[in-house]
């Protein structure tokens, strides 16, 4: 396999053909346009849709509508879009319908400035849409990750019936660094489950051992209802209590039992670390840097990179916090997933290193923040 | 949160209970009625309609159109909004999805384009079609992408209690429009045609028969197809109005409302307030899912190797 010098944005679109995407829907908004121009260039070639739709809210919609008809589907974006995808990511969530939402952040809010770095999205892909909901979301660190992650976010949307997003930043979605990209074929997908029942038989909101109902698409003789009201195992609105709750229950335990699964992260010589550094996406590559350093510099550092955003490394950085005496958190917004870290680990052991003005948070700062003691 | 004033008892009346039993134990009676076998089974009746609502005619029209085109229910998908109108597909036997507020026709364009095969149908209402949903209305005609659009026009917001809609009369009285509605309504079909649709026909409840011919029209054309169903809504607009009972404004759509080859010859003003019936488009145009199929054939044509064409074993 050749190594080829590619774009985060680029390698993106690689991944989700490589995944298994084969329909994808969106709107051209700077810093993540690359991603929809690879793919109206490649999906076609191998049996796959592209439309480009007119708007956000539209590119989420449609990437439903074509999943829940049995395609892997994707749409990517940046914060304005993102935020007008909210409802219908809400709506994915209600319905569990697998998709991919990829989010290239920029520096807002607003239109901001749309090809300046940011990490601002981080608790807008948590709570962006109304109601208590799970979601997954993954950040990578590098153009390599940015394909690897893309793949598996495809794999727990099908696995786990869950819209997932990618959060990048536009360091990654733009930095171009050479990469080995594996033989297509050779990449582990995952795939629905689809039911063995009869369509007599179905339910499709119906409980299962994993929480996760077995789908049955469009156009297969399996005639469901599907909305975004509350439903009853049918799939019919409901208004009873006993099966609201029931919903909210299990969709939250579905991804709660699969953590072990669905939490990445890599830990660095934090055993004996006296300050840890807990860094995610762009940010990460600083603080690697500024690890590498402060290691030279003789500091007991460690540093835990978090390749899952949400749900949260709970138990990872309880772990961290037991042991190490600081615990920096450096991020391209003014601390976003600090506040995740600041709960488990308690406001005085956290030490924020922010920036929110598009530029990277540099190895000097935290390096600064390290030796500061 | 509904306001209405009309919802149904929870307690079936002794007749409806009666029918119930019945069509539960007389499977011969039920699969020799073809209406009902476009209907879920599990769905009990009375509907969350408003007695006296024209949306079940709608509905009754919907099913014996696609019962002369022939389509089997699976091959059916019926995609709707929210409102009273999007609340129909609950109670019909298709693959039925129940979307948000005015994107039903942009969550129909990912399915129609994920299942060229299937016949896709949406339904809205006004406000759902036209003012939330306006944008996607317009783009799906542009593309003449293959879905049935239906339109069911009633003129004001019914499920959240009657605030003026893009459709409600100049001077209409609404909840938010307590003074007379003073912005001018959209005319649905001429949009529609202007965007680029290739089959648009207007009918009324009153006028079931014909909606069941322009409906079947619709689903028989490949491009993007809209039927407007002029309706009425009793409970709001026509309390905030006093314009009668339900056989009042019905009666009312059979009065005003006048065909296209009549109105011909009628001067433009005096048309003002009238409803035109009839077909005001029907022309061939290249059907998107198709078009995009050459789309297709021409990537796998081109020599430029890539990333992908590697993966094309997948």
């Amino acid at each position: 396999m050749s190594i080829r010098l590619m774009q985060g944005n680029e390698a993106v679109s690689m991944g989700a053909i490589a995944g298994g995407c084969r329909f994808y829907a969106g709107y051209p908004i700077t810093p993540s346009t690359e991603i929809a121009e690879v793919l109206a260039r490649d999906l076609p070639r191998i049996g796959g849709k592209f439309i480009q739709m007119e708007d956000e809210i539209a590119s989420m919609a449609a990437i439903i509508g074509a999943s829940i008809g049995g395609l892997k589907s994707m749409t990517a974006t940046s914060g304005p879009g993102f935020s007008l995808m909210q409802e219908n990511l809400g709506y994915a969530a209600m319905t569990e319908v697998p998709c991919v939402v990829v989010d290239v952040q920029r520096l807002g809010p607003s239109t901001g400035q749309p090809t300046a770095a940011s990490q601002g999205d981080v608790m807008q892909a948590r709570w962006g849409t109304h109601g208590d909901h799970p979601i997954i979301a993954l950040s990578p660190t590098s153009v390599k990750q940015a394909f690897d992650l893309t793949v598996t976010a495809f794999n727990f949307s099908e696995k786990y019936r869950t819209p997932v997003i990618l959060l990048l930043d536009e360091i990654i979605g733009h930095m171009r660094e050479p990469v080995e990209l594996p033989d297509f074929e050779t990449v582990t997908r995952a795939e629905r489950t689809i039911t063995n029942l009869s369509p007599e038989e179905y339910r499709p909101y119906g409980d299962t051992i994993n929480d996760v109902p077995p789908m049955a698409n469009f156009g297969e003789g399996y005639r469901y209802h599907i909305t975004g009201l509350f439903h009853d195992p049918m799939g019919f609105p409901t208004q009873r209590l006993d099966e609201i709750d029931h919903w909210i229950e299990r969709v939250h335990r579905k991804i709660e039992r699969a953590s072990h699964d669905i939490i990445l992260t890599e830990s660095d010589g934090v055993e004996r670390a006296e300050t840890v550094v807990v860094a995610y996406g762009a940010s990460a590559r600083s603080a690697r840097h500024a690890v590498k350093m402060a290691r030279q510099h003789r500091q007991k550092v460690g540093m835990v990179t978090l390749y899952t955003i949400w749900p949260f490394a709970e138990e990872e950085i309880d772990r961290v916090a037991r042991t190490a005496r600081r615990i920096i958190v450096p991020e391209m917004n003014l601390g976003q997933l600090a506040l995740e870290v600041e709960r488990i680990a308690g406001r005085g052991k956290v030490k924020r290193v922010t920036r929110a003005n598009g530029e990277m948070v540099t190895p000097q700062m935290i390096l600064e923040a390290i030796e500061a003691g | 949160m509904m306001n209405n004033v009309y919802l149904h008892d929870p307690e079936m009346t002794e007749l409806e209970q009666d029918l119930l039993k019945k069509i539960e134990q007389n499977e011969a009676w039920l699969s020799s009625s073809e209406t009902l076998q476009k209907l879920r089974k599990s769905k009990r009746f009375p509907s969350i309609w408003c007695a006296g609502c024209g949306i079940g005619i709608v509905m009754g029209a919907l099913i014996r159109a696609i019962d002369r085109v022939g389509l089997k229910n699976d091959q059916v998908a019926l995609v709707s909004g929210i409102g009273c109108t999007a609340r129909m597909p609950v109670y019909m036997d298709f693959n039925t999805l129940h979307t948000t507020h005015g994107r039903a026709l942009a969550f129909a364009t990912g399915l129609k384009i994920a299942r060229p095969d299937m016949e896709v149908i949406a339904i809205m209402g006004d406000g759902d079609a036209l003012a939330i949903g306006g944008n996607h209305f317009i783009h799906a005609a542009r593309r003449n992408i293959g879905i049935t659009t239906i339109v069911v026009n009633n003129s004001i917001y019914g499920m959240t209690g009657g605030q003026y809609s893009p459709t409600t009369p100049i001077d209409g009285k609404a909840t938010t429009a307590p003074y007379g509605n003073i912005e001018p309504p959209f005319p649905i079909c001429d949009l529609a045609k202007a965007a680029g649709a290739t089959y648009v026909a207007r009918s009324t409840v009153y006028h079931a028969l014909e909606l069941d011919k322009y409906i079947e029209q619709a689903i028989r054309k490949t491009g993007f197809s809209l039927v407007e169903a002029v309706s009425y809504c009793h409970t709001t607009y026509g309390r905030l109005n006093k314009l009668g009972r339900p056989v009042d404004m019905m009666r009312n759509l059979k009065e005003q409302s006048i065909t296209q080859t009549a109105a011909k010859d009628i001067p433009e003003d005096e048309l003002e307030g009238k409803i035109v019936r009839g077909i005001f488009c029907n022309i061939e145009r290249p059907e998107y899912t198709a078009e995009y199929e050459k789309v297709i054939a021409r990537a796998q044509q081109s020599d430029e190797s890539s990333e992908a064409r590697r993966a094309g074993g997948i």
